[in-house]
């Protein structure tokens, strides 16, 4: 055994040849916004470590193990499909079970990708008071693990559309496009969260109620067409969920493509709520040990 | 029983003939935490009170104008009460606390060595946290591979390296963990008091380590509340209180001078 190691040791005595060695000086930096993404380039690997301990371990324990991400929306789809149609008698629009799965998978990856990234960096913050890890790497992971989700969640959107006689269009293939906004989104949403929660420690409280709230005012689960015609406009263009969750519902449900019309609001509010969520979070990083 | 009191250095310290370069240097650093005098946790509360200018902090000097430097393959020890600011000047090499006032300078990457095991999770296997964990030391996927069999063998939980973390004892752990942190090659090392983790056969094993790490030329920062391991292991040291370096040099002297604080 002693010798094991011994030898090993001094293998190990023998590799000492190193690459330029990194100098850290606290007075000199850049722009905070850009050395987080640096940073974050940098520690890639980390993210996707982290990404794939998600979505590892998130059902690790349990029968079905990563099954429950498709089964997980399609469970709650049936709620809303039989709560709908039967106690609103709203099933006006065909294939009414396709119309929620599709709201629901944006909707979902939304919510849960933001609150994650919250929890992650108020709970899991500890962590960042004993190692250096670029501070976005909490959000980042969650906003790749809702993405893994997602992914996933589309082949039972799929299926349910084949059961449903939704066509499933060439269109289909656009559905990249949506995704990525929507990760965008949700990252400049999510980095905002956070970064209040730090400070604020009831914004994890009340950002669940938020969430509740904007859901019933966003078409997912009801055709924008139920909302009395005098707010409706007001309800809808106001509402940036309202963009993402259509983009991402009309290659799918809808299986067409998207006019200029539909994807420009979704690429210009994807791209500031993403500029000025990292413009703030990283700003503010440094102070978070201070508060963590 | 301590780990680091068996083993006397200074012995044959790989010495070079010019005197070594630095490769931490604090200037004058400070670190200042405010904390509120009242808890104010809603954000209107907040809004409220700034306006009137009513939010009033307490403000605590973790740091307090400290400067020191260390050399190159320097073991250097920090001694002080709980709540000196041993952590805090820690926390400051290791990038993660920013100072409030004054320069930090390190050169090199740091590993810390403090509570061994933090980013592990325990539904995750061995070999899946060596993985994770590597990566939060930023490390490459390649370079991990390149390093798994090493850690796994130092470790010596070959048999287990498949089973999910929660099923460790915590002294397998603590052996991963210090594995993983042994084999990150940093060129300064952070202890924080966590050596005497594992049974007595791996304590040596991880002290002749640390012996062999130093020997290549890393710098160790180095805290206990064991005078002897201070004594015997460090070159030089200093000892922090409330805030202040009130004495750096000689191991000896500063522990003669840290008894006498405490006899106070």
């Amino acid at each position: 055994m002693r010798c094991v190691w011994l030898c090993s040791l001094n293998e190990k005595v023998m590799r000492i040849s190193r690459e330029e060695i990194p100098i850290y000086d606290s007075a000199q930096r850049r722009s905070h916004a850009i050395f987080e993404l640096r940073e974050a380039l940098k520690y890639r690997y980390l993210i996707q470590e982290l990404v794939r301990r998600d979505v590892l371990t998130r059902y690790k324990r349990s029968f079905l193990g990563i099954a429950w991400t498709m089964l997980n929306p399609l469970g709650m789809m049936l709620v809303w499909t039989i709560v709908f149609s039967q106690v609103f008698k709203t099933s006006s629009i065909t294939g009414y079970a396709a119309y929620v799965l599709s709201g629901m998978l944006a909707w979902n990856f939304f919510s849960q990708s933001t609150t994650a990234a919250m929890v992650n960096l108020v709970w899991g913050g500890g962590l960042l008071n004993r190692i250096y890890i670029p501070r976005a790497s909490f959000a980042l992971a969650a906003i790749g693990t809702g993405l893994v989700n997602l992914s996933i969640g589309v082949i039972p959107l799929c299926i349910v559309m084949l059961f449903t006689g939704v066509p499933i269009n060439i269109s289909i293939i656009f559905l990249p496009v949506p995704m990525l906004l929507l990760a965008c989104f949700s990252l400049g949403m999510g980095l905002i969260i956070s970064t209040s929660a730090v400070y604020f420690p009831d914004v994890a409280e009340m950002y669940q109620i938020v969430l509740a709230a904007w859901m019933f005012l966003t078409p997912v689960m009801y055709p924008p067409e139920v909302l009395p015609a005098a707010y409706r406009f007001w309800i809808l263009h106001l509402n940036p969920m309202y963009y993402l969750v259509q983009l991402f519902r009309i290659p799918v449900y809808y299986g067409r493509f998207p006019t200029w019309a539909e994807l420009i609001p979704a690429i210009l509010i994807s791209t500031v709520a993403l500029v000025f969520g990292w413009w703030f979070f990283s700003n503010k990083a440094d102070e978070f040990a201070y508060r963590i | 029983m301590n780990l680091l009191t068996e083993y006397k250095p200074a012995v044959n310290l790989p010495q070079s003939p010019e005197s070594p370069e630095d490769v931490i240097r604090l200037e004058n650093v400070s670190v200042r935490y405010r904390v509120p005098s009242e808890r104010i946790g809603t954000f209107k509360e907040y809004m409220i009170r700034r306006i009137q200018g009513k939010i009033q902090h307490h403000v605590f000097w973790a740091l307090k104008d400290v400067s020191l430097t260390v050399k190159k393959g320097e073991v250097f020890g920090l001694v002080g009460q709980n709540g000196a600011g041993k952590s805090t000047l820690l926390k400051l090499v290791a990038r993660v606390l920013r100072p409030t006032e004054g320069k930090v300078w390190v050169k090199g990457r740091v590993a810390p060595l403090l509570e061994v095991g933090a980013g592990f999770h325990p539904e995750l296997t061995g070999r899946e946290n060596i993985f994770l964990n590597g990566a939060m030391l930023g490390f490459t996927r390649q370079e991990m591979e390149e390093k798994f069999q090493r850690i796994v063998d130092f470790s010596e939980l070959k048999d287990f390296i498949d089973a999910p973390l929660r099923t460790y004892s915590s002294g397998m752990y603590a052996r991963l963990g210090f594995s993983v942190a042994i084999d990150a090659e940093p060129e300064i090392l952070i202890v924080d008091e966590i050596l005497s983790v594992g049974d007595e056969a791996f304590q040596r094993k991880s002290s002749a380590r640390l012996q062999t790490i130093r020997g290549q030329g890393v710098t160790i920062l180095l805290v206990s509340h064991s005078m002897a391991t201070i004594e015997n292991m460090c070159q030089r040291a200093s000892l922090l209180s409330h805030g202040s370096l009130v004495a750096l040099g000689d191991p000896v002297e500063v522990i003669q001078a840290y008894r006498q604080l405490q006899a106070r």
